[in-house]
């Protein structure tokens, strides 16, 4: 599903990012990326949804190769891979509804279909009785909500989630983890960056990669 | 296309103010073109005017037959640049004198021989009033046998097409120079419209959106702005043209089709720039 090989990624101004990354990640596999800030947890996922390009090395991500992929393709990717960040990125001004709907209309799904299947993704992240509210109206937990109601949108295979719960108080935050194992119990795969250690100490089961100033350092499936 | 318009139609009812701020800015860019076009307009025409008084007179010696002067105009008339030719008779320019120069009337009435000659008036056709031309038919009216002298006043014909050079030099930087500064404020204001919207594109590029589906709209709400821009900018321009020419002085309205060419202009600005803008926030996912 994803494949990191070898990859490398240098900034032009912020130096060495990640170093000589290898890792695989299997169809409906739920992974923890943690490490501490600027390890390279952001890039990673960045690297998986091409908005950055590997200085060394290939990313693959279901069927696409980062050697190949051109920059006007990259949106085939995307429709394919859902994503997810600590500031939510929703439309202000805009009703939960109109945010999700605006990712439908936006991939050309037909106008008759728009306003079910908002509703269906809304119903389905529990918050179909927020679907008129306007964003700043809604908890920062609801707002997390949208956004991976949004992401669904496209029906991804990959999940993405960049320090999803670093806005959350706890409660949210379960509420939110809890989603992600829904979705991925459905079959997608789930790549969760957090420096949450108490999350990831809580579902010991689940597969964690570490990261520390760019390098993998721990792979729990390799030490098992 | 649906989506575009449909789009194009919502940012502006989404956000009016910044739609009518852009458009505001295009048209006082254009507003300073209008009022240039306005001044330059006039100045050729009161050029073309000046030019109009252009001509070449030959005057006929007093011994000359009538079949030879009738002769000579006609063939002066078949000259390419000659438009019309007006036979002024000894007679009527001693009329004309006594009209036009009244403190010398009495001069004129006292005199007993005519020392007034016949004269050919020549006008020449549009396009052929430069020095080159008028000289080059003085010199062929020159040669005729019956003329006593050709007169077509070269230092003024000289100094008014220099004039017309100047003229024509000056509205041509001037006039590049306010369309490419209106060319830079139109530019910023669609960029800061597409600023404005930085966050959409952002989801756009984000959920999977082609770049072609994410530019239409924002190309055809830079081009509506700049055109509502330059329907303002008109609008402005014919206000105030109205009153200089009704309480300060005369002056005319710019063809149509130059306030066509800049409601246009301000089209296809528009729609250029927010390309430019808009290339640059698809690069940044």
């Amino acid at each position: 599903m994803i494949r990191f090989i070898n990859v490398s990624k240098e900034f032009p101004a912020g130096g060495l990012a990640l170093q000589d990354v290898s890792f695989h990640v299997k169809k409906g596999e739920f992974i923890f990326l943690t490490g501490h800030s600027g390890s390279g947890k952001t890039t990673s996922l960045r690297l998986i949804h091409m908005a950055e390009r590997p200085s060394e090395g290939e990313i693959r991500v279901s069927g696409f190769s980062s050697e190949q992929t051109s920059r006007r393709e990259v949106w085939k990717l995307r429709r394919r891979v859902g994503y997810v960040f600590q500031d939510f990125r929703l439309l202000p001004g805009r009703s939960a509804s109109a945010n999700v709907a605006f990712a439908l209309e936006v991939t050309g799904t037909k106008k008759a279909e728009i306003r079910p299947r908002t509703q269906r993704l809304l119903t389905q992240v529990g918050l179909s009785h927020k679907s008129g509210a306007l964003i700043h109206e809604l908890s920062g937990g609801e707002q997390q909500r949208v956004a991976i109601a949004r992401a669904l949108a496209n029906e991804p295979l990959v999940f993405l989630a960049d320090e999803p719960t670093g806005n959350l108080d706890e409660r949210a935050s379960r509420g939110v983890v809890d989603l992600f194992f829904e979705l991925n119990a459905m079959g997608m795969a789930v790549l969760m960056a957090t420096h949450d250690l108490e999350l990831v100490r809580r579902h010991p089961h689940i597969r964690v990669i570490e990261l520390d100033q760019g390098r993998l350092v721990y792979d729990s499936e390799g030490a098992s | 296309m649906g989506h575009a318009i449909r789009e194009s139609v919502g940012s502006f009812q989404r956000s009016p103010l910044l739609l009518w701020l852009s458009a505001a800015m295009v048209a006082l860019a254009l507003f300073v073109v209008g009022l240039f076009s306005i001044a330059a307009f006039n100045l050729k025409l009161a050029l073309e005017a000046i030019e109009e008084r252009v001509e070449v007179v030959v005057y006929v010696r007093d011994d000359a037959r009538g079949e030879n002067v009738l002769l000579m105009e006609e063939e002066l008339a078949l000259l390419p640049e000659v438009e019309s030719i007006r036979f002024v008779s000894k007679e009527a320019a001693l009329l004309v004198a006594r009209n036009e120069l009244p403190e010398f009337r009495e001069v004129f009435t006292d005199l007993d021989v005519n020392p007034l000659p016949a004269s050919l008036e020549i006008r020449l056709r549009r396009g052929s009033r430069t020095p080159e031309a008028v000289e080059r038919v003085a010199q062929i009216a020159e040669v005729y046998p019956d003329v006593e002298e050709v007169r077509y006043g070269r230092d003024w014909v000289d100094r008014l097409f220099f004039l017309r050079r100047i003229g024509g030099i000056t509205a041509g930087i001037l006039g590049a120079a306010f369309a490419a500064v209106a060319a830079l404020i139109i530019g910023t204001a669609v960029r800061i419209a597409v600023f404005a919207r930085r966050e959409e594109i952002y989801v756009m590029r984000l959920v999977g959106a082609t770049d072609g589906f994410i530019r239409r709209p924002f190309l055809l709400e830079g081009a509506m702005t700049g055109v509502l821009g330059g329907v303002l900018a008109a609008g402005i321009t014919f206000g105030s043209w109205f009153m200089v020419n009704r309480f300060v002085f005369e002056l005319s309205w710019i063809p149509p089709l130059w306030v066509g060419a800049g409601i246009a202009a301000g089209g296809i600005f528009g729609f250029l720039s927010s390309g430019l803008a808009i290339r640059r926030y698809l690069r940044e996912i």
